[in-house]
């Protein structure tokens, strides 16, 4: 599935073939987040993570309606190398610090979206609630990493599946809060796009609908720059 | 069949199956020792800790390796935590271990730099230390997929089959004779472990 705004959801295919066509692309993490589980109240579907995890010939990392710490003992089982939290997180940090001294800071990703709310201020956005939270965003980010997040994935929900660029303003003031890596996501559509959030300071950046739509009418497709191409943009933004 | 794996209960087996098949391998799993006993080619994959793991063997496992693996020599490729388990024992632990490589396995020690953080947790280029099997040494950078906390010191460096730098330069793959074992997780490394897993799959035996 992949979302507009986190809105508008788009089903691109069944999950475990996009993961076989992912592997054939030789994609370096594959990040799978489960737009569902947590704003429904459900748990993460462990069947089809468990799937997606032994066909996946990279490294996964899923979020999505991880509740506790046994969820995410329960998902490094299943064979999936890091966790995005965001809900659990919000509702109390500790879960980071226990989950990063289960399997280790690296493995643990605190999600972090960031909205405008109508004076155009960005605010902390509660993907699970769908609404603006009176917390300050970066402080989140820096209670994240506090509590032991190895990394932060930013997303700015009004770019998300935009393909218009990532909000660089937002991702150079993120990135120089944490020491963490951060990984911009949001607004992805085109490899400049790219370099452009490395340049604003980010580790790296996410993308979904660039790699997944064609065209203007959003035609499935799953695409995936070549290792040169990206080492390409790396020595130029260097 | 053309591998066997070691499913003992200590790891992931299923994408290291499922990379086997990808690359037109014919491999299966074993869930009990009497599996095994017929294996021409030998995985035994793990993640965990080291006593976690060497306790798993001690269940009906041991005897049965040591035949495959010292009498009749048949190759044997250990991953992760599974070529830890090659070693003779590890800091992280007090269990002996199967001891086919004299290493001992002691924590990463990345030179004092306080921003390389333990578990080594990433891609990282391996470099082939000599002419080997595995990992040629004519194919320009390769890259794996590392999460580990450990790493095999092998008392003679002939043994040494692979290093990765992380702070300091250390061994993340060995090889004594028909023993081959990788820090590192080529069922997570997509073209290179595949490359990689292909190429134990034509070792002769």
């Amino acid at each position: 599935m992949k979302t507009m705004r986190f809105k508008d959801a788009k089903y691109v295919g069944d999950p475990i073939n996009a993961v076989r066509i992912f592997n054939e692309k030789e994609v370096d993490e594959l990040m799978v987040l489960d737009v569902d589980a947590s704003p429904s109240a459900q748990a993460p579907d462990f069947e089809l993570i468990e799937q997606l995890a032994s066909e996946c010939f990279m490294p996964l990392c899923y979020g999505g309606g991880i509740r506790s710490f046994e969820d995410a003992k329960t998902l490094f089982a299943l064979g999936v190398e890091k966790v995005a939290l965001q809900s659990a997180f919000l509702a109390d940090p500790r879960i980071l610090r226990q989950i990063a001294d289960h399997a280790g800071e690296q493995a643990v990703v605190a999600s972090i979206d960031v909205s405008r709310d109508w004076l155009g201020r960005q605010r902390l956005y509660s993907a699970s609630g769908r609404k603006l939270r009176s917390k300050d965003w970066r402080a989140a980010i820096r209670e994240a990493v506090d509590h032991g997040a190895g990394e932060i994935l930013l997303t700015s929900v009004e770019r998300e599946g935009t393909l218009s660029g990532l909000d660089l303003t937002l991702v150079r003031e993120a990135s120089a809060l944490v020491e963490v890596p951060l990984i911009a996501n949001g607004g992805v559509g085109s490899l400049d796009d790219v370099r452009a959030g490395v340049e604003a300071g980010a580790s790296a950046v996410a993308a979904g609908a660039f790699f997944v739509f064609y065209g203007p009418h959003r035609a499935v497709l799953i695409t995936y720059p070549r290792y040169e191409e990206v080492e390409a943009l790396w020595r130029a933004a260097g | 069949m053309d591998v066997t794996i070691v499913d003992c209960g200590i790891g992931n087996v299923k994408s290291v199956l499922r990379m086997f098949e990808a690359v037109d391998v014919q491999a299966e799993l074993a869930s009990d020792p009497a599996g095994i006993a017929n294996a021409r080619r030998l995985v035994l994959p793990g993640v965990g800790a080291f006593d976690a793991g060497m306790a798993a063997l001690d269940r009906g496992w041991r005897a049965l390796l040591d035949e495959l693996a010292v009498e009749r020599k048949i190759p044997v490729l250990g991953i992760c935590l599974g070529m830890q388990l090659l070693c003779r024992g590890s800091e992280e632990g007090v269990a002996q271990g199967l001891g086919w490589i004299p290493a001992d396995v002691k924590r990463i020690d990345t030179g004092g730099d306080p921003r390389l953080k333990v578990p080594h947790m990433g891609w990282a280029e391996v470099v082939p230390a000599r002419e080997n099997a595995l990992i040629p040494t004519d194919e320009g950078p390769q890259r794996f997929y590392h999460v580990h906390t450990y790493r095999a010191v092998c008392d003679d460096p002939a043994d040494e089959l692979a290093t990765v730098n992380y702070g300091t330069p250390f061994t993340t793959a060995v090889q004594r004779g028909n023993v081959y074992g990788v820090q590192f997780h080529p069922e997570k490394s997509h073209k290179f472990g595949m490359a990689l897993m292909r190429r134990f799959a034509a070792l002769p035996c």
